[in-house]
């Protein structure tokens, strides 16, 4: 719990040091002028052509769907490997190495569908 | 935090201590890797402000300050100034959770007539006894602090950037995840002190039921997971957007990426933030297979005995030993930190379905693959010994 509120202390720290910095640097420097060629969105050279939210291809949807599914599983496996070697010391190693490798498997199985459909194909 | 003033005072102040040396560490970084960088291209690098161009770093940072303070009107305000600030706080966290050095021991002393009991101080910023989760899940969050800077900038390439910044980044915490399961499995703990007090002394392990010791070896954890290390280096790598890996900035496709509108001090908030991601790699790599602040054959208590023995007090011994392995730890992370720059600067950059592929099809396989034969192995040896 205390180490809790120091985290929190620090994070306060961190978002004051930075807005803090943002504030000061923006006293000291030249008062900004407006031009219309710096308001503009960045591009190359030319006039932009997109201006506004451009569309998203949806591969990244799909790549951050997969992604919380997987996670989720390797999260499930830390609490299991930091007890595996007091497991099998008090001799119940097979029945929790069997019920990993149970687990594992669906875990295999999903990535290799995943691979099979394509879904991680990227053009 | 603590019980009395004194304890959380001196909690505070060590706090803003290494969040502090976190960030006067990144103009130290920026010109190794200009100099590195230009010794490895057959160039000469800053070499004209200060001796070796070591001021140009200075130059460098008053420049950053005076700048013009222009925001273009087609950006969201809020979120444009509060996305430099959120890139830095995983690499805060993280870095503060981290053992950097033993804890070090105050003896009781009097101060104003009362007397102040001993105490004993972590050289980190908290202690977190479910260390590495902490860390995985707070530099996770960088990805917000690019996506929050794409969006904002309403541009195409700081989408586009941050999109690909954090898809890389969600896709190589998998096998940064799994490649670390194997070392847990050892390790039987979550927390970092325990990680390194488990590395101390010569190798040693159980070999069909006899003890081996290899006494010329210390006992790190490469040695019992030298393909585990090498995936979490190179999804480490990836993690910190850094080359072969820096897709997010490939200039030729995308300018600068996430913070293509940025300027000034605000992009350079956000090279705070990816040097002090490249720190926590380091750190970790240290921690987890490299033995953390030990110094190979050298115990603490005999630093602290000798101490002693040179007429410090009890306190000022403890303090020095720390300070000590704190310098033993600084090493290895400057070795780490360097072998970042050096990568950078001599492998091309992939493409992007290339990079999706290893992350997906190659580094996770594999990292399966270990966690399984570690998951049997030591199945074997501790049953049938």
């Amino acid at each position: 719990m205390t180490s809790l509120v120091a985290v929190l202390i620090l994070t306060l720290f961190v978002i004051a040091f930075g807005a803090g910095l943002l504030y000061l640097v923006s006293l000291v420097g030249p008062k900004p002028k407006f031009s219309s060629l710096k308001d503009a969105s960045y591009e190359c050279g030319l006039p932009a052509q997109e201006t506004g939210h451009s569309k998203i291809p949806v591969k990244f949807y799909l790549t951050a769907i997969l992604f919380i599914l997987f996670d989720i599983e390797i999260i499930f496996m830390y609490p299991w490997a930091i007890s595996f070697v007091d497991f099998i010391e008090n001799d119940m190693g097979l029945h929790v190495l069997l019920s990993m490798g149970f687990f594992l498997f669906v875990f295999i199985f999903g990535l290799i569908w995943e691979i099979k459909s394509r879904a991680l194909e990227w053009e | 935090m603590g019980t009395d003033f004194f304890e959380i005072s001196i909690n505070f102040v060590k706090m803003v201590a290494i969040f502090l040396l976190m960030v006067q560490l990144v103009p130290a970084l920026v010109w190794v890797e200009r100099r590195g960088s230009a010794f490895i291209q057959n160039r000469f690098g800053p070499n004209r402000v200060g001796p070796l161009g070591l001021t140009q770093l200075l130059a460098d940072a008053i420049k950053f300050i005076f700048k013009e303070e222009f925001i273009p009107s087609h950006t969201r305000k809020f979120l444009f100034y509060a996305a430099p600030v959120m890139s830095l706080i995983p690499g805060a966290l993280a870095f503060g959770s981290i053992p950097l050095s033993l804890p070090f021991h105050v003896e009781a002393f009097e101060l104003f007539g009362q007397t102040m009991g001993p105490y004993r101080f972590a050289f980190q910023s908290f202690e977190m006894n479910v260390g590495i989760v902490f860390v995985l899940g707070i530099s996770s969050l960088g990805a917000y602090g690019m996506l929050t800077a794409g969006w904002a900038s309403v541009n195409k390439y700081s989408v586009f950037g941050a999109l690909r910044a954090s898809a890389q980044m969600i896709s190589y915490e998998l096998a940064l995840g799994l490649s670390i399961v194997g070392i847990l499995m050892i390790y039987g703990t979550f927390d970092f002190a325990d990680m390194i007090a488990y590395q101390t002394g010569p190798l040693t392990f159980t070999w069909l039921g006899s003890e081996m010791t290899i006494p010329f070896l210390p006992n790190w954890g490469i040695f019992y997971q030298p393909l585990g290390a090498l995936l979490l280096f190179i999804a480490m790598f990836a993690e910190t957007n850094r080359a072969p890996f820096d897709l997010p900035e490939a200039e030729a496709e995308l300018v600068a990426g996430y913070h293509t509108e940025y300027g000034g001090l605000k992009m350079n908030m956000f090279y705070i933030g990816e040097y002090g991601h490249m720190m926590v790699a380091s750190a970790l790599m240290t921690t987890f297979y490299f033995g953390g602040y030990n110094l190979p054959f050298v115990e603490p208590e005999t630093i602290n005995e000798i101490l002693l023995a040179a007429g410090f007090s009890a306190t000022k011994a403890s303090l020095l030993t720390s300070f000590t392995f704190f310098l033993v730890l600084f090493t290895k992370l400057l070795i780490f930190l360097w072998i970042f720059i050096w990568v950078r600067w001599t492998l091309p950059r992939f493409r992007y379905d290339q990079l999706m592929d290893l992350g997906w099809k190659k580094l996770l396989p594999w990292a399966l693959g270990n966690t399984i034969v570690t998951a049997v192995v030591i199945f074997v040896m501790k049953t049938w010994s």
